[in-house]
């Protein structure tokens, strides 16, 4: 991101990962289902839409999917701008848009078996502040 | 007109099914979802044996006011959104990723 240039004052990121306890259980792994071709749409149309709504230098988004263990990241942002509020707005908003948009699902596998993770209310109203389309 | 539907994660596991052609004669997503969440009474007609529980499925699951999403070419879509032939429609229960 900051290779060859040195207009950038501020880079923000922010890394997800997978927790080894979910609601009350242990969590074993877990599996990232996606939607092909959706998700690619979604992610380029969030890194988009942060672009419109900041003045972003680079923005890199990355999401896995499949089989992960504890420990394991699920995702990465990170934004360069010419200032920190920007680029930890940015971030934020992308995280936010992520989390109720973009076509994920996990599947966690706890001593109980197999569940789908439920989405949460809180993500929802995170993702309210921020007006989006 | 022709649709495919495609499911996703807990719907495309309840429902057995992740992707079907459905001939379609109304015109939005929500018309679509109710002659999907019809399914549980043809079925409970035509497949006795296993008729209640996959009925009860698919009525549980698409009740108006549950959560799920649907997605008309891969773009997020309200219920009354129109549905163009050929299109390519996704339900999908709220996301969990991040």
């Amino acid at each position: 991101m900051r290779r060859g240039r040195t207009d950038i004052g501020a880079i923000a990121s922010f890394v997800g990962l997978a927790r080894d306890h979910n609601a009350g259980s242990g969590v074993q792994a877990m599996t990232l289902e996606h939607s092909p071709g959706m998700t690619e749409k979604a992610l380029a149309a969030l890194v988009e839409e942060a672009k419109s709504r900041w003045t972003l230098l680079d923005v890199t988004l990355i999401h896995r999917v499949g089989r992960l263990l504890p420990g394991d990241p699920i995702v990465l942002v990170a934004v360069a701008g010419q200032h920190r509020g920007e680029a930890f707005a940015a971030c934020e908003f992308i995280m936010d848009y992520l989390k109720t948009r973009a076509p994920f699902w996990k599947k966690e596998e706890t001593p109980e078996g197999e569940r789908w993770v439920d989405a949460r209310a809180s993500d929802d109203a995170a993702a309210a502040r921020w007006n989006l389309p | 007109m022709k649709l495919r539907v495609l499911y996703f994660a807990r719907l495309r596991e309840r429902f057995g099914v992740a992707e079907e052609a459905l001939d379609f004669s109304g015109a939005t997503a929500a018309d679509l979802v109710a002659q999907l969440r019809s399914r549980g009474d043809v079925w409970a007609e035509e497949l006795a044996a296993g008729k209640a529980l996959r009925g009860d499925v698919w009525a549980e699951e698409l009740a108006a006011g549950k959560a799920f999403r649907v997605a008309v070419n891969q773009s997020l879509v309200a219920l009354d959104a129109t549905l163009p032939e050929h299109a390519e429609v996704a339900i999908f229960p709220p996301v969990t990723g991040g």
